[in-house]
């Protein structure tokens, strides 16, 4: 067998190259550099899948995220006046209903993560780590098998929401169709 | 020392990749060799554009470096690396110095699973295909990054122009993926595989390329992949990014020296990358032509001396450039050093017909050959083919390529699945 590639090794890094990323998102005073601390994260993330034996949202994660959406956003990010959005104040004043959000979501977490109800927790030990050569099958499998897809009815949901915004931009952006 | 001969044998009879090994030493070893080979492939593509495209327009190209010109890469190389790397005043420096570096990265890390072989590629990966776009896809930040770091006009104009057009091309490029991927599902099981590895020994098993199945849907497809990996790569007909008569040089306007070469370098390997996509997808990978008509040892034979041919050929290509090389004496260094490369050439060549090396760079010789057509295919674009206008580019990427995208997708799943679908029918009307 080969030795595992997810060592608490690679997650802490990780996790550190999110945490400095996210923080230089809202951080930084040029939209550019705080859309390049964001696909730093988004890219840190998909590693942060493959460490969980998900290859496959992995690879959707890069395509999509860092190489299609993060391409939008710069595009856009790159026709908006650079000097007069720094010019601007960075935080605004909700900033004591940011820090309550913030503290009642942390809380949440940690409760989550702590509570056991009869010495059992809320998260299993262990699961079944699929193997890495069947991992796009399995969730096609979930997806859309006659027998087994239990998700069929929720994917179709999401593909008809997608398509409802994609007809409202349209309608939105242009005029006289 | 026996030891070390069985050790080395150990990994040259290896039915694996490195990367399913799980061998780290014979990883690196293959990523060192896939840097090597592209790095040269590089070079000789270099030459070769400018001398092909010279030859079209009726020209000699380069001739003053070498005998003909082929030291002129080497001599271009050096020119870059000592010329002096200015950064703009305006410019934004930190985005400025990564984005080339950007660009090197994503176009280079796709290699990871080019499969140049069976055992040949440094890792086969379950989401092979997917890693391939989404990594190649990356590259356009890369651009779009220096066109804006630049803090100039026409750099921005070739960024802005870059991710429209990348942007587009990627729906296209992704749906006739997904109709080559779906024809490797004809199997026994039913389940299709988007391992690199795995669509090749698809096609191998089903028969045929996929590009001839279905007649006519693969060829569609691959037409469709064919014109939107051109557009990926901003090359001719469609490098309005980079078009000098609008923009001067487009989003690399104000690099030069050694970061204005990472962008050439990052340019040509992602040509042969999604060169390599198109041939593994289609044109049957590492697969030699009819594997499955013409079998039997001697035909193995035949087609395992290919490699050995194409390198004499070349060094008989040489030699008879030697002999007509003018017989002045200030010629002399030149004309030897020609015949030296032949010679070298002849060397490789017979070292290649020994039956132990024979079988082992077999396929690394078919799949190479294979993207060596679509290197050839580019640079006949870019001699032949005048540039898009923009509005042009968008209304093939949109009006033509996308929908047509789209009907391949639903016909292919049709015709894949017509015999489920007859016996759906027929139980639906018998009840």
């Amino acid at each position: 067998m080969n030795p595992p590639v997810a060592t608490p090794f690679f997650f802490y890094l990780l996790a550190t190259i999110m945490i400095v990323g996210g923080i230089l998102v809202i951080t930084r005073k040029n939209a550019i550099h705080s859309a390049m601390a964001l696909i730093t994260t988004l890219l840190a993330q998909a590693a942060l899948y493959l460490m969980l034996y998900a290859p496959f949202v992995a690879g959707v994660q890069i395509m999509l995220y860092a190489g299609g959406i993060m391409v939008l956003f710069l595009f856009v990010i790159m026709l908006i006046s650079i000097e007069r959005s720094q010019k601007e104040r960075q935080f605004n004043k909700q900033w004591l209903i940011g820090v309550i959000a913030a503290a009642a979501l942390g809380g949440l977490f940690i409760t989550v993560y702590t509570t056991t109800t009869r010495g059992i927790t809320l998260f299993v030990e262990r699961r079944m780590a699929y193997s890495e050569n069947q991992n796009t099958q399995l969730i096609a499998n979930l997806l859309f098998d006659r027998r087994g897809g239990t998700y069929m009815f929720a994917f179709e949901i999401a593909s008809l929401l997608l398509l409802v915004a994609i007809i409202g931009s349209v309608v939105m952006a242009k005029k006289r169709i | 020392m026996h030891d070390l001969i069985l050790y080395i044998q150990s990994y040259l009879d290896s039915d694996r990749t490195p990367g399913a090994a799980g061998n780290i030493f014979w990883a690196t070893v293959y990523i060192l060799l896939v840097f090597v080979g592209l790095s040269v492939a590089v070079i000789c593509m270099n030459w070769l554009e400018r001398k092909i495209l010279a030859h079209m327009q009726v020209r000699l190209g380069p001739m003053r470096v070498g005998p003909h010109g082929l030291l002129q890469p080497i001599a271009d190389a050096i020119k870059l690396l000592l010329k002096e790397d200015i950064i703009p005043a305006e410019a934004d420096a930190v985005v400025f110095w990564v984005a080339p570096f950007i660009v090197v990265l994503a176009a280079f890390t796709v290699f990871v699973v080019v499969p140049f072989g069976r055992t040949h590629a440094i890792t086969d990966m379950n989401i092979g295909i997917l890693f391939m776009l989404g990594v190649s896809s990356l590259s356009v930040l890369g651009i779009v990054t220096a066109g804006w770091a630049s803090n100039s006009h026409y750099p921005l104009m070739g960024a802005l122009r870059s991710s429209a057009q990348m942007v587009s091309y990627e729906v296209a490029m992704g749906l006739a993926v997904v109709s080559a991927i779906m024809m490797s599902s004809m199997n026994v099981e039913g389940t299709g595989t988007l391992s690199m590895i795995g669509i090749v020994e698809a096609q191998k098993a089903q028969g045929e390329w996929f590009i001839f199945k279905f007649f006519p849907l693969g060829i569609i497809a691959f037409g469709v992949f064919a014109i939107a990996m051109v557009a990926e790569t901003n090359r001719a007909p469609f490098d309005l990014p980079e078009a000098e008569s609008e923009l001067t040089a487009g989003f690399h306007t104000e690099y030069s020296g050694f970061r204005w070469s990472l962008f050439f370098l990052a340019e040509y390997s992602a040509m042969i990358a999604v060169s390599s996509i198109a041939v593994t997808l289609w044109l049957g990978g590492w697969l030699r032509p009819f594997p499955n008509a013409l079998t039997g040892d001697i035909w193995e034979l035949v087609f395992s001396l290919f490699p050995g041919i194409t390198f004499l050929f070349l060094a008989g290509m040489c030699f008879y450039s030697t002999a007509r090389m003018p017989k002045h004496p200030l010629f002399k260094i030149q004309t030897m050093g020609l015949g030296g490369f032949g010679a070298a050439l002849a060397v490789i060549g017979l070292i290649l017909f020994l039956p132990p090396v024979r079988v082992r760079v077999v396929d690394i010789y078919w799949f190479s050959a294979k993207v060596a057509g679509f290197m050839y295919l580019y640079i006949w674009y870019r001699g032949t083919f005048p540039r898009y206008r923009f509005d042009q580019l968008m209304k093939v990427g949109w009006k033509v390529l996308l929908p047509t995208g789209l009907a391949l997708l639903i016909l292919t799943a049709l015709v894949g699945m017509r015999t489920e679908l007859w016996a759906d029918i027929q139980e639906t009307l018998h009840l």
